[in-house]
């Protein structure tokens, strides 16, 4: 597993006019992994996927990706006029990678009519028939923006279960956008939390889970603990109180318990606490 | 072949969900040495979760020597689990649904059921750490 990274950003911002969206950013996406982008609107996703495609240039920095890569805008970016048999076409004289067999066959078993206008589709039809359209340009990296956004729980479930499959099909690599975290726990492999314009979290979600716990106590011994672990969040009473720490299981006190954090707590507590972060240690060992 | 399900509110990480229904499956004879375990591709179809999870569980089991992975072929079982034999096993079963309906008679619901055999089993193999 020494493949270089699909993705790679060092100290990678992006200022306009005055205001930077995104600052001292780096991160590596490793290859075959799907990666989640989490984090409160304005945190800068949109313009960190944009940088990663080459929409946007960086105002400091740099990124790079390895291989071909393909993007899905926000809102499912289809000619509504167009029908899907007309956008798959369009999609081949565009891309000279295209695999026009794939397309096909894949429209065919979603059952989505060849000779419907992509504006009389429901959602989840406009999502399959977007996401076919990156897929099909064989991309060795897919960036996709919110592709979950509006689309009712179903429509979800089935656009993630075709991109899990070409994942399995092809190894792609996935970089995606979303605000809702209960579709990413099983789907997603590494995560990205940006919040603020900077990220504050990057790496392997069984890791992560793996490396923080939820300790519970008494309020008046939770500094003490603190200065052994690295406190993410804190919460709780005057009396009791709960801190998401970075670390494995420890031996505790009698009056304190520990418990596993999912995936969604792991978030939220980073995006409460801006400051704290979760970065891989050696940053960036590119030999 | 074994149907891989999720429960998705246990808290316990999904690859280890797939090694553990292997690992049941293997206990209860549904699975024996030799048959193939699902591709990633097929898993996924099913229950939509990340390739790359299913792969991680296959792994797993390979560690522990239950399965072994023939590239392009498929993985495939290499040795069954548990002490007993099937006859055992059924002797075992019959015995133990007795005991159930026992409890049942007593008045015990399915909570308290699985929360008394969870702490007896969990009693018995505590002990048996420590006399071994």
């Amino acid at each position: 597993m020494t493949d270089l990274p699909v993705l790679e950003a060092t100290g990678l911002g992006k200022r306009y006019r005055r205001k930077w969206a995104l600052r001292d950013c780096s991160l590596a996406l490793p290859k075959g992994r799907v990666a989640a982008l989490v984090g409160p609107n304005g945190a800068g996703k949109t313009t960190l996927l944009h940088l990663a495609v080459g929409l946007l240039s960086p105002s400091e920095g740099t990124v790079r990706s390895t291989g071909a890569t393909a993007f899905l805008a926000q809102d499912k970016p289809l000619y509504r006029g167009f029908t899907v048999a007309e956008t798959l076409k369009f999609g081949r004289l565009l891309n000279p990678t295209w695999d026009d067999a794939y397309a096909h066959d894949r429209v065919a078993a979603l059952g989505l009519p060849l000779d419907a206008k992509a504006g009389t589709l429901s959602g989840g039809q406009q999502a399959q028939v977007a996401l076919t359209l990156g897929l099909a340009k064989r991309p060795d990296l897919l960036v996709l923006d919110e592709p979950l956004a509006n689309l009712d729980p179903l429509a979800r479930h089935e656009v993630m279960r075709g991109l899990m499959e070409a994942v399995a099909e092809t190894g792609l690599t996935v970089l995606l956008s979303s605000h809702v975290m209960s579709d990413l726990r099983d789907t997603c492999d590494w995560l990205v939390v940006l919040n603020g314009g900077r990220v504050q979290v990057s790496g392997d979600i069984d890791e992560l889970i793996a490396g923080h716990r939820l300790l519970t106590g008494p309020a008046e011994d939770a500094d003490a603990l603190a200065r052994r672990v690295e406190v993410v969040d804190r919460s709780g009473s005057r009396r009791q109180v709960s801190l998401l720490a970075r670390t494995g299981p420890i031996p505790l006190g009698p009056q304190w318990t520990e418990r596993p954090v999912d995936l969604e707590e792991l978030v939220l507590a980073y995006l409460r606490r801006p400051d704290a972060a979760s970065l891989p240690r050696p940053t960036l060992a590119t030999a | 072949m074994i149907a891989f399900h999720l429960d998705r509110g246990s808290g316990v990480a999904t690859y280890l969900q797939l090694v553990q229904q292997v690992k049941h499956a293997l206990r209860l004879g549904t699975l024996e040495p030799g048959d193939r375990l699902p591709t990633a591709k097929e898993v996924v179809a099913e229950l939509a979760i990340n390739p790359n999870t299913v792969l991680k569980a296959y792994r797993e089991l390979e560690r522990e020597g239950l399965v072994t992975a023939k590239p392009g072929v498929g993985t495939f079982v290499q040795r069954s689990l548990g002490g007993a034999s099937f006859a055992e096993h059924a002797r075992l079963r019959k015995a133990l649904n007795g005991w159930i309906a026992d409890a049942r008679a007593a008045g015990l619901d399915q909570g308290d059921v699985e929360a008394l055999v969870a702490s007896v089993v969990l009693d018995a193999f505590r002990h048996g750490e420590r006399t071994a």
